[in-house]
């Protein structure tokens, strides 16, 4: 680990808005190391986020960045990535964001596979507005919008992902430091679509709502409530239990991307074979 | 010789955007607009530029807007429904200064409404549909040749003032075919935004310069309220970045306001259309010329910002003002406030999903007890 990061960041634009004991700056940490241990150039990244609490990470990072709509950064990122091909883009969602909101653009960003990295900032609940249900919130849990614990299926973004037809799909929490770095590395390296589920604390709302107030205990939470995959039993089942999610690789197959596909397409109509 | 060419409005629209240099289409298909975005599918990979059909219409304008970004010159074209949930991404583009153009295919009604019959119920919508105080043009097209022209027109206005521009059309517009002059290269200007001199000092917010991602400069953009180098700001500064925004468009409405006029300088009495509306108002006035009444037309082809100097020019001189349009009287309060009772304003409506005619724009404007309240023409 070095300081390296310290250049990508924005330091007028600190401090950040985030409180206390919030997970989000040491995914964005992890994720600025990842940039500067694959030596990344600066000039040709752009980061894209929609709202909420995550959707402020882009206002601290010194690249290309924009902080776009509830829920469309995929989509957003889609526009910049086909326009220029050679940044590389990021989207980074909340959970509602990536998955109620957004959720369409979410999964036909999966199955479209254009070379774009997307970080979910999963703390299973809105941590912007105040900290109502989302469509990750546990069941049982409470939120301002559930005070009596959630009745709802939460969505298994993994599993969506899956289902959806992502190349590269992870989950990892935002403790497990060299884990998420490690992740976010593989994910850019993957071409195409590559997804990173991250569990994340949001001490203020979740973890008030939920009688793990300090960060401290929320970290625990999140140790005791999710597990690598080569140790868990709970990755197979129909019945996603929301006690304890597996963490890992899940899936990291290479596909043509959309850009390859789209050049052999300009190819076809040219009448030429190839052109790359 | 100029090439002539038997086309459909939708596929003057999709050339005409290949003409200004577009090149980047996001869309989603809706009658009557899907012969845009089928056209474009096709065309574009043979020239090398990128076409995308999205998940709908949020996502087509949030990837045109971000293809901007990305360097683009970029289009979405829509209908009705569709125009309704790019409302979000309209005040993005707005308050990003982001150049794109949005082409709306006007329908019958709202919701479903009818697929299938033209209309021009979205004017307003165009202006104020996005919720906040913002900068926009909307302009319109009358002809299948009007439509290739207003296209390149809306691409430049997008590049030059930074602003989503939407084209309106109508369903018989889009689907009607009619024998134009084939624009050649060079026939119709083509305007690129403005580079800023030095990357290394830009400021995405200062002025009109536009430098895409990627191009030496990093820096940031929201939709929050933000200064001059794309970070928050509130209060007095956020006032300021507003007016200088709406501004924009605004002070420049002398630049702006496209129009055509016909028969108007000795005119006694002035249809004021725009759009589809714009041919039969010309032949009203030639039916109400045959009469022995001096009518003339003025036919807006900028909507927005609003042209008040040019009715302005038009209250001065006429008694009366006739306004028929495919709406329950939407432009025509506009022109009335700035009419500002110099002269009588005279709504003339349809609303089954047909043009009017010439007949029904020239009777209601002789109609001897029409009255300021205007008068709903029924077929
Ligand atoms: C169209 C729209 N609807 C609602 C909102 C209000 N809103 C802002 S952020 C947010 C949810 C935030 O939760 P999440 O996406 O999980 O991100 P977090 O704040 O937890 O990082 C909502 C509902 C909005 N900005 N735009
Ligand atoms: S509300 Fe929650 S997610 Fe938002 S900054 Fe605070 S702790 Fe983080």
């Amino acid at each position: 680990m070095s300081d390296n990061y310290r250049r990508f960041l924005r330091t007028a634009q600190l401090p950040h808005v985030w409180c206390p004991g919030c997970g989000d700056g040491m995914i964005v940490k992890a994720l600025l190391e990842a940039i500067g241990e694959l030596n990344l150039d600066q000039n040709k990244i752009a980061v894209v986020s929609g709202i909420g609490c995550s959707g402020r990470t882009p206002f601290i990072l010194d690249f290309n960045t924009m902080h776009t709509t509830h829920g469309r950064a995929l989509a957003f990122a889609t526009g910049i990535k086909l326009a220029n091909p050679e940044l590389r883009v990021f989207a980074i969602m909340g959970d509602g964001d990536a998955s109620a909101i957004g959720g369409n653009h979410f999964i036909h960003a999966c199955r479209r596979n254009l070379d774009i990295t997307a970080l979910v900032f999963n703390n299973g609940i809105y941590g912007l507005t105040g900290g109502q249900l989302a469509p990750t919130t546990p069941v049982g849990k409470r939120s301002t919008t559930s005070t009596m614990g959630s009745i709802e299926q939460p969505f298994d973004l993994v599993r969506l992902a899956l289902g959806a037809g992502a190349g590269f799909v992870a989950r990892t929490t935002s403790f497990d430091h060299k884990r998420l770095t490690s992740s976010i590395k593989r994910a850019i390296l993957h071409k195409g679509f590559s997804f990173v589920d991250i569990l994340t604390s949001c001490p203020t709302y979740f973890g008030r709502m939920n009688d793990v107030a300090e960060p401290y205990d929320m970290v625990h939470y999140l140790r005791d409530t999710s597990s690598p995959l080569h140790d868990c039993t709970c990755g197979e089942t129909d019945q996603p239990k929301a006690e304890v999610m597996p963490t890992g690789i899940f899936r990291e197959e290479e596909r043509a991307d959309y850009e390859a596909l789209y050049k052999q397409k300009i190819a076809a109509a040219c009448g030429k074979r190839s052109v790359s | 010789m100029s090439k002539k060419r038997l086309i459909q409005g939708n596929e003057a629209c999709a050339h005409a955007a290949l003409y200004a240099g577009c090149n980047f289409y996001a869309g989603y298909p809706i009658t009557p607009s899907s012969e845009v975005m089928e056209i474009l599918s096709y065309e574009m990979p043979k020239l090398g530029r990128t076409f995308i059909q999205m998940e709908d219409e949020i996502a087509s304008i949030s990837a045109i807007i971000g293809a901007a970004w990305g360097g683009a010159k970029t289009l979405t074209a829509t209908s009705g429904p569709g125009f309704s949930l790019m409302q979000e991404g309209l005040g993005y583009a707005s308050i990003t200064e982001t150049p794109c153009v949005i082409v709306n295919c006007q329908r019958w009604g709202p919701s479903t409404g009818q697929p299938t019959k033209g209309a021009q119920g979205d004017v307003m919508q165009s202006i104020w549909g996005t919720h906040g105080d913002h900068a926009i043009i909307v302009v319109t097209a009358s002809t299948v040749r009007d439509a290739f022209d207003m296209t390149v027109k809306s691409f430049n206005f997008a590049q030059q003032y930074r602003v989503p521009v939407v084209l309106l059309m109508d369903e018989v517009l889009a689907h009607m075919r009619e024998n134009i002059d084939w624009p050649e290269p060079g026939d119709i200007e083509v305007i690129e935004a403005k580079r800023p001199a030095d990357v290394k000092t830009y400021k995405p917010f200062a002025n009109d310069e536009f430098l895409p991602f990627g191009h030496g400069a990093r820096y940031h953009i929201t939709g929050l309220a933000h200064g001059a180098e794309g970070f928050a700001v509130s209060d007095e500064a956020a006032a300021r970045e507003l007016k200088r925004m709406v501004g924009k468009v605004q002070d420049h409405v002398r630049d702006l306001a496209l129009h055509d006029r016909y028969l108007l300088d000795d005119a006694e009495l002035a249809i004021i259309s725009y759009g589809i509306t714009s041919r039969p108002a010309q032949s009203a006035v030639d039916l109400l010329r045959a009469q022995g009444i001096r009518a003339g037309l003025l036919s807006l082809k900028t909507l927005w910002p609003f042209p008040d100097f040019l009715i302005d020019e038009v209250a001065e001189r006429v008694d009366t003002i006739v306004v028929p349009e495919l709406n329950m009287g939407q432009l025509v309060r506009e022109i009335g406030r700035a009419a500002g009772g110099r002269s009588q304003v005279i709504p003339v409506s349809r609303i089954d999903g047909h043009l009017l005619t010439p007949a029904q724009i020239a009777d209601a404007a002789v109609a001897p007890f029409a009255t300021s309240a205007g008068k709903v023409v029924r077929s």
